[in-house]
């Protein structure tokens, strides 16, 4: 177990620096995660144009890991299709908690690859999930998750 | 002062082990005590050589496990300065100890309008108790608020007491950030408007010995396993005429006189309480760590843990981007803090990868968090078998958190 697999340069970078972090006025979508382990609450935000992300924002207080994870998530989803989303969030969900760690293509996974760190800290596990769950049920019509 | 720090370590079997290559070293007191082998053996000579269930069997094992079961209660007793045993309830822990006051207290002196107070501080045990005998009796909870940071607003107090306050319910110490409240002084300007008050001892039993009549409350709670006892026992003190003048909170066997399916009579204090078989391990543990802590002696308790929390206070200080909340002074051996730009979280996964256990998150006190503007908090609980050793492998591991997340 190490500590350097779990904060990775990435993930520390988009904790200090997270990427699409605001509120969206015009947003089609919605959610809240809220973790109650720690209290941390996240908001993601959508906006579709057809089956398109067109733009995708979040907002909240966290850890570095859900910090960064919100961050990478936003990166990978905007511009994607509902069905590419639906993909990379079922990838990144297995790549954080299946049984078996999923096979990573670098060429394909990019950034996301960085979150593979987290399996070996199972308390932080929910830290991560967080926004890509929060993401689904903004999707799912619901306005807020809670990671229990 | 006679303390040998490295025989009070030797008491403690959990200490003595490494945790992810590193030597443990265990901040985590507050959210629950390691055990004294002492207890440990006082619990194991019970299961081993005179287990049986208590108050019924006329058999030799049977009345040996009962006089240990009372006379636990009457260690426990002299050990808070109970005026009688009998106001000692063993409970699961102050979480139900303060839900059976609650609702047996509650349901017989709250109704609609009535003003339940308590403060901003409390562990949530000591609010949601309360919400849900307020929704049933239509009585309202009302919260001291705080005035310095972590310091409760003793003038909002005196404005907050009324003809509709029915009851105090405070905590003795914060369990998030150690302040040490003025029960004696709320107690005595509650008790002036006929109030009674319970006070939330969890967090001060471990720490100062406990003279209930001296404190003047009408209920004292707190839990076996915060005060190096085992886990699921806690104990409700209650003066003896405000018990007797309530109803059971739970119904079974050992509480009861005589049943009849039209009608049961039941049984004065303290069995009245104790329906079912009570946690009789537990009670003997909790007995013996209360032998434990006199014998170590509570003021050099004091001195040890002061001097801890000094220097650790004073070297904590030295790392820029830490802030540490709440009183200065007059507080418990607990540094409750937050760093710059790194969430309590990461503090606590960084630290156990050194070994280091501390407590990351909203201590359960939320309305607490939300008034000190900050979501969770990271906190480090000092007690007897901590040493300043372990504080520095502290210090070296914030400092490296500082850097690590630095730009």
């Amino acid at each position: 177990m190490d500590l350097s697999d779990l904060y990775q340069e990435i993930i520390l970078d988009h904790n200090k620096h997270p990427r699409n972090a605001h509120d969206m006025s015009d947003a089609t979508h919605s959610a809240e995660g809220y973790n109650p382990l720690c209290g941390d609450e996240i908001k993601v935000y959508l906006k579709l144009e057809g089956d398109r992300v067109v733009d995708i924002s979040f907002k909240g207080e966290g850890c570095a890991i859900s910090k960064a994870s919100a961050s990478l998530m936003t990166e990978r989803l905007k511009g994607k299709t509902l069905a590419e989303l639906g993909k990379e969030s079922a990838f990144v969900l297995d790549l954080l908690s299946a049984e078996e760690e999923p096979e990573l293509d670098l060429g394909e996974v990019g950034d996301l690859a960085a979150l593979s760190g987290v399996r070996q800290f199972p308390a932080r596990i929910k830290c991560a999930t967080l926004a890509w769950h929060a993401v689904d049920a903004a999707l799912a019509g619901e306005d807020k998750i809670s990671t229990e | 002062m006679s303390w040998d720090i490295d025989s009070i370590r030797r008491d403690f079997p959990v200490l003595s082990q490494t945790v992810r290559g590193k030597p443990l070293v265990y901040f985590d007191s507050a959210a629950s005590a390691q055990k004294p082998r002492q207890v440990v053996e006082a619990v194991d000579a019970y299961y081993t050589t005179y287990y049986a269930n208590i108050h019924r069997g006329v058999h030799e094992l049977s009345m040996r496990a009962t006089d240990a079961y009372e006379a636990a209660r009457k260690r426990i007793a002299k050990a808070i300065h109970a005026a009688d045993p009998r106001e000692v309830i063993f409970v699961r822990g102050a979480t139900e100890a303060i839900n059976l006051v609650a609702s047996s207290w509650g349901r017989g002196h709250l109704s609609k309008g009535d003003e339940i107070l308590i403060s901003m501080m409390e562990h949530h045990a000591n609010i949601v108790s309360w919400q849900l005998i307020a929704e049933q009796t239509g009585a309202v909870v009302k919260a001291i608020p705080m005035g310095e940071e972590g310091v409760l607003d003793m003038d909002a107090f005196d404005r907050l007491l009324s003809d509709r306050t029915k009851i105090l319910a405070i905590g003795h110490i914060s369990n998030a950030l150690g302040t040490v409240h003025p029960v004696r002084a709320m107690v005595d300007k509650a008790h002036a408007r006929g109030i009674p008050v319970l006070v939330d001892g969890a967090q001060a039993v471990p720490h100062m010995p406990i003279n209930v009549q001296e404190l003047g409350c009408d209920f004292y709670v707190f839990s076996g396993h915060k005060v190096f006892g085992p886990t699921g026992v806690g104990v409700l003190y209650g003066r003896g005429e405000v018990l007797e003048s309530m109803p059971p909170y739970q119904g079974g066997g050992e509480m009861i006189r005589s049943v009849s399916i039209e009608k049961t009579t039941f049984r004065d204090i303290p069995e009245r309480f104790e329906a079912g078989t009570p946690h009789i391990a537990g009670a003997i543990g909790l007995a013996a760590s209360f032998d434990y802590l006199e014998g170590l002696g509570w003021d050099n308790i004091h001195a040890w843990e002061a001097s801890l929390l000094a220097y650790a206070t004073e070297r904590m200080e030295e790392i820029p981007s830490v802030r540490i909340m709440g009183p200065k002074d007059n507080k418990a051996s607990v540094i409750s803090f937050v760093m710059e730009d790194v969430h309590p979280h990461d503090i606590a996964t960084v630290l156990d990868a050194e070994g280091i256990a501390i407590r990351g998150g909203h201590h359960c006190a939320q309305p607490l968090m939300r008034a000190l503007g900050v979501s969770s908090t990271a906190r480090v609980s000092l007690a007897p078998y901590n040493t300043k050793e372990e504080v520095d492998t502290l210090i070296k591991t914030l400092q490296k958190i500082h850097t690590m997340f630095a730009e």
